[in-house]
C-alpha cells in the first residue's frame, strides 16, 4: 500500500505503448467511439451537477434539524458527519460545473452489448420502468408466480420481444422455479399473493 | 507455519460433498457470467446475497469465492473472441488474445490464458496465505486515529487514483457515504436524512443499493444503447498449445503474477495499472517485438496472469483489514455484514475457520476453473448467442426479487428503482460506481472511527492525528491529491527541453486515463 505513488508514476512512461494499443482495439471492431456527446458540449451533464448541488443543500437542511446531542462518550454527535457530506457535495458540485464549462466530460460506458452510436431509447426505459413499477404494485396483493412473470414478460417485450407466447412461457416457469427454489427451498421471503394454498 | 497448518484445516472444512458441490456451482455460474455479456461477478453476488443468507456463511462464502475467480476466466474467453472487454482488466488481455483468434489462433489464445489465470490464481493465494494473516496482526494493533486514515487512503484510492476524473470519482463516493448515512444514528438514535419514511429508519440495505446500481443500473443503461445486432464471435476448438506456446508464455505467466498481487493487495491498486505494466514488459522482453499488435501470445500471457494474481491480491485489505477494493469485495463485505460478521481486522482471530475454509476454496475453485475450462471453451462461447432481451429481463427479474426478499416490503422496489435509474445516469455521464459502493459500505465504519477518535480526545481535532501509520497514509493522501500540480510543474520545468523525459511523463497519465476511460472501471464486471 506503501509504494502506491512511485509505482503509478512508473506508469507515466510504460503506460503510453499500451495505451495507444488498446486505443487501436475498439477500432478494430468498427469505430463505434463516436458518439453523441462527442464534439459538442454536454450540457445535460449540468442537470446531475444541479442534482448534486440540491442534494448537498438537503443534507445541510436535514442536519439542522438534528438536535446537537453530544456527551463525554461521543462528544462529536451526529451533527457533523452530514453537515461535512452536505458541504462537500457542493463543493464538488461546484469543481464538477467548472469542469463541464471547460469542456470536460465524461465517458459514457461501454459493454459487450452497447452501442453508443445511438442515442437513448427512451421509449424502451419508458416501457422498462412500467414493467418494473407493474412489479411493485402487484407483487403483494398477486403473489410473486403472477407479478414476476409478468415483469419477465414485459422487460423482454420492451427490448425487442416480439415471442409473446414464448416469453409468457419462460416468465411463468422462471417465477415457478424461484418461488419453489428460493420461497419454500431456502425460506426466502417471497409472496405467494392470491395463488396462496395452489402453490 | 501456522498459516500452512491453518490451511490445512481449511481444506479439511471445504472438502466434503456439499461444500465440493457448491464450489463446482459457484465457478460454473461464474464463468457463465463472466461470458455473458452485461452481468459480471459483482452483479451476480449481489444478485445472490438474498437467497444466500439461507446458507451457513461458509457456504455462501466459497459460493461467491467461486463466483469471483469464475467470472475472471469467463471475462478472458469474451474478450478474446469478441473483442469488446466488458470489464476493464481485460481491455490489455483483447489486444492480442483478439488478434491471435482472427488469426486462427483462438484456441492458443483460450488456453495460455486459462493456464495463466491459474497459475497466477494458485501464486496469488498463496501470497494471501502469508500476506494476509501477518497484515491483520499488524492491523490489530491500530487505533481508531490509525484505521480512520486508512480508510481514508481507501477513498483516495478508489475515486483519485483508479478512475478517469478526480471529480467524478468524488462525487459518486459522496453520494455512496450519502446513502450510508441515512437511518438511525447508531449513538444517539436520531433519524437522519430518513425523511419520516419509517421504511428508512433501518437505513437503505447495501442489497438494495448493489442490486439497484449495479443490476438494475446496467440493464436500463444496455436498454437504451440495445446493440441490434449482435457482436460477431470467432468460433473455436478445443483450447491447446504447442510447444513453442508453452516456452513462450510461461515466463510472461510468472512476471505477470508478480506484477499483479501486490497492486491487488494495495488499498487502493486494481488490475489495470499491472495489466498495462504486463503488455509493456513483455513487448519489451519478447523475442518476438514485431509480432506484438499482431497477435503476440505473451501479450495475452502476462496481462491475463497479472489480472488474475490482482484479484486474489484484492481479497488481503478485504479480509485483513474489512477494506474493499473492488465491486465484488466489497459485495462479499456486504454479505458478511448480512451474516452476523464483523469484517476488519478481528475477523481472522474470530472466525478463522470460515476465513481458512474461504482460502482453501480458492484453490479448490482455481483448479476446478482450469478442468472446466479447457475442454468446455466451445460449449461457453455458446452462450454469447443467448437472445438479449431474456438475458436483460431475467437480469431484471432476479434483481427484483432479491430486493424484495431482503425486507419484505414493496417500499425496497420502488427504492430499487430509484437507484437503478441514478446507476443508469452515472454510466451515462460516466461516473464510476465502485466509489459509491464502497462509500456505502464504509460509510457508517469512517464515522464511528472518527467519533472515536475524537473521544480520546474529548472532541479536540488533534485526536484525528494519531500515530506514524495514519501520518504515511496522510501525506500518501496529499501525494495522491496534489499530483497534478506535481506532474504539471515537473513537464513544465522540463519542457520544451531536448532530453525526451517530459513527453512520457505528460503524455502517461492521459493516455492511461484514455486506454480506461472506454472501459471505465466502473463496469459492472470489474
Amino acid at each position: 500500500m506503501i509504494q502506491q505513488h512511485p509505482e503509478t508514476q512508473g506508469t507515466g512512461a510504460t503506460a503510453a505503448a499500451g495505451a495507444t494499443a488498446a486505443a487501436g482495439a475498439p477500432g478494430a471492431t468498427g469505430g463505434t467511439k463516436d458518439r453523441a456527446t462527442g464534439g459538442t458540449k454536454d450540457r445535460a451533464q449540468y442537470g446531475l451537477c444541479a442534482g448534486l448541488a440540491l442534494l448537498g443543500a438537503y443534507v445541510l437542511f436535514d442536519a439542522s434539524r438534528i438536535g446537537a446531542v453530544t456527551s463525554s462518550n461521543d462528544p462529536v454527535g451526529p451533527k457533523p458527519m452530514p453537515i461535512l457530506l452536505g458541504v462537500l457535495l457542493l463543493v464538488v458540485a461546484a469543481f464538477y460545473a467548472l469542469d463541464i464549462s471547460r469542456g470536460g466530460h465524461g465517458e459514457a460506458e461501454e459493454g459487450e452489448d452497447v452501442d453508443l452510436s445511438t442515442s437513448v431509447d427512451w421509449r424502451t426505459i419508458g416501457m422498462l420502468i412500467a414493467a418494473f413499477a407493474l412489479n411493485a404494485l402487484l407483487i403483494e396483493p398477486l403473489g410473486w408466480v403472477i407479478s414476476g412473470a409478468l415483469l419477465f414478460w414485459g422487460s423482454a417485450f420492451a427490448l425487442g420481444n416480439r415471442h409473446h407466447v414464448r416469453g409468457l412461457a419462460a416468465g411463468v416457469t422462471l417465477s415457478l422455479i424461484t418461488f419453489y427454489a428460493f420461497a419454500i427451498g431456502l425460506g426466502v421471503n417471497l409472496p405467494a399473493g392470491i395463488l396462496q394454498g395452489i402453490l | 507455519m501456522d498459516n500452512i497448518t491453518s490451511l490445512i484445516g481449511g481444506f479439511g472444512d471445504v472438502l466434503s460433498p456439499m461444500n465440493l458441490l457448491i464450489a463446482l456451482l459457484g465457478v460454473t455460474v461464474g464463468t457463465a457470467v463472466g461470458v455473458l455479456p452485461g452481468i459480471g461477478p459483482a452483479m451476480t453476488v449481489a444478485l445472490l446475497l438474498p437467497i444466500t443468507y439461507g446458507l451457513a456463511p461458509v457456504e455462501g462464502l466459497i459460493l461467491f469465492a467461486g463466483i469471483f475467480y469464475g467470472g475472471m476466466y469467463g471475462g478472458s474467453t469474451t474478450s478474446i473472441l469478441l473483442n469488446t472487454p466488458g470489464e476493464s482488466a481485460s481491455v490489455v488481455t483483447a489486444i492480442e488474445g483478439n488478434k491471435m483468434a482472427k488469426a486462427g489462433r483462438a484456441a492458443q489464445a483460450l488456453a495460455t490464458s486459462a493456464i495463466g489465470s491459474f497459475i497466477a490464481g494458485t501464486i496469488g493465494t498463496l501470497g494471501i496465505v502469508f500476506l494476509m494473516p501477518q497484515v491483520a496482526k499488524f492491523a490489530i494493533s491500530l487505533g481508531a486515529p490509525e484505521y480512520l486514515a486508512i480508510i481514508l487512503l481507501t477513498f483516495t484510492g478508489v475515486t483519485a487514483v483508479l478512475g478517469a476524473s478526480r471529480v467524478r470519482g468524488l462525487a459518486s463516493l459522496l453520494v455512496g457515504l450519502t446513502i450510508g448515512v441515512v437511518g438511525i444514528d447508531f449513538v444517539t438514535g436520531q433519524q437522519r436524512l430518513t425523511g419520516g419514511l419509517p421504511q428508512l429508519a433501518d437505513g437503505i440495505d447495501v442489497v438494495v443499493v448493489a442490486v439497484g446500481i449495479f443490476a438494475v443500473g446496467e440493464a436500463l443503461w444496455v436498454a437504451a444503447h440495445l446493440r441490434r445486432k449482435a457482436g460477431e464471435v470467432i468460433p473455436v476448438g478445443r483450447p491447446w498449445m504447442g510447444r513453442s506456446d508453452w516456452s513462450r508464455s510461461w515466463k510472461p505467466w510468472l512476471r505477470g503474477t508478480l506484477l499483479g498481487f501486490p497492486f491487488g493487495a494495495m488499498p487502493a491498486g486494481g488490475a489495470e495499472i499491472p495489466t498495462l505494466l504486463s503488455y509493456t514488459a513483455e513487448k519489451k522482453l519478447s523475442k518476438h517485438p514485431e509480432e506484438f499488435g499482431h497477435g503476440a501470445i505473451e501479450g495475452v500471457a502476462g496481462p491475463e496472469a497479472a489480472n488474475n494474481a490482482s484479484a486474489a491480491g484484492t481479497l488481503v485489505p478485504m479480509l485483513a483489514l474489512g477494506l474493499p477494493t473492488n465491486a465484488t469485495a466489497a459485495i462479499m463485505l456486504a454479505a458478511l455484514q448480512g451474516w452476523g460478521i464483523e469484517p476488519g481486522p478481528l475477523l481472522l482471530t474470530k472466525e478463522p475457520a470460515l476465513v481458512w475454509a474461504l482460502i482453501a476454496s480458492l484453490f479448490i475453485g482455481n483448479t476446478m476453473l482450469l478442468l472446466l475450462n479447457l475442454p468446455l471453451a466451445p460449449a461457453w462461447a455458446k452462450l454469447l448467442q443467448i437472445p438479449r432481451p431474456y438475458l436483460y429481463a431475467g437480469i431484471l427479474f432476479f434483481a427484483s426479487m432479491g430486493a424484495y426478499a431482503v425486507n419484505s416490503q414493496p417500499f425496497d422496489l420502488w427504492l430499487l428503482l430509484a437507484l437503478g435509474l441514478l446507476g443508469f445516469a452515472m454510466r451515462r455521464f460516466g461516473l464510476p460506481v465502485l466509489p459509491l459502493i464502497v462509500g456505502v459500505i464504509l460509510g457508517p465504519l469512517v464515522e464511528r472511527k472518527g467519533r472515536q477518535s475524537l473521544q480520546l480526545t474529548g472532541g479536540d481535532i488533534s485526536g484525528l492525528v494519531g500515530g506514524p501509520v495514519a501520518w504515511v497514509c496522510y501525506v500518501l493522501i496529499v501525494v495522491a491529491l496534489a499530483w497534478p500540480l506535481i506532474s504539471l510543474l515537473r513537464s513544465r520545468r522540463g519542457g520544451g527541453g531536448s532530453d525526451d523525459g517530459p513527453g512520457p511523463d505528460g503524455a502517461g497519465p492521459d493516455a492511461l486515463v484514455n486506454a480506461r476511460a472506454g472501459y471505465s472501471y466502473n463496469s459492472s464486471e470489474a
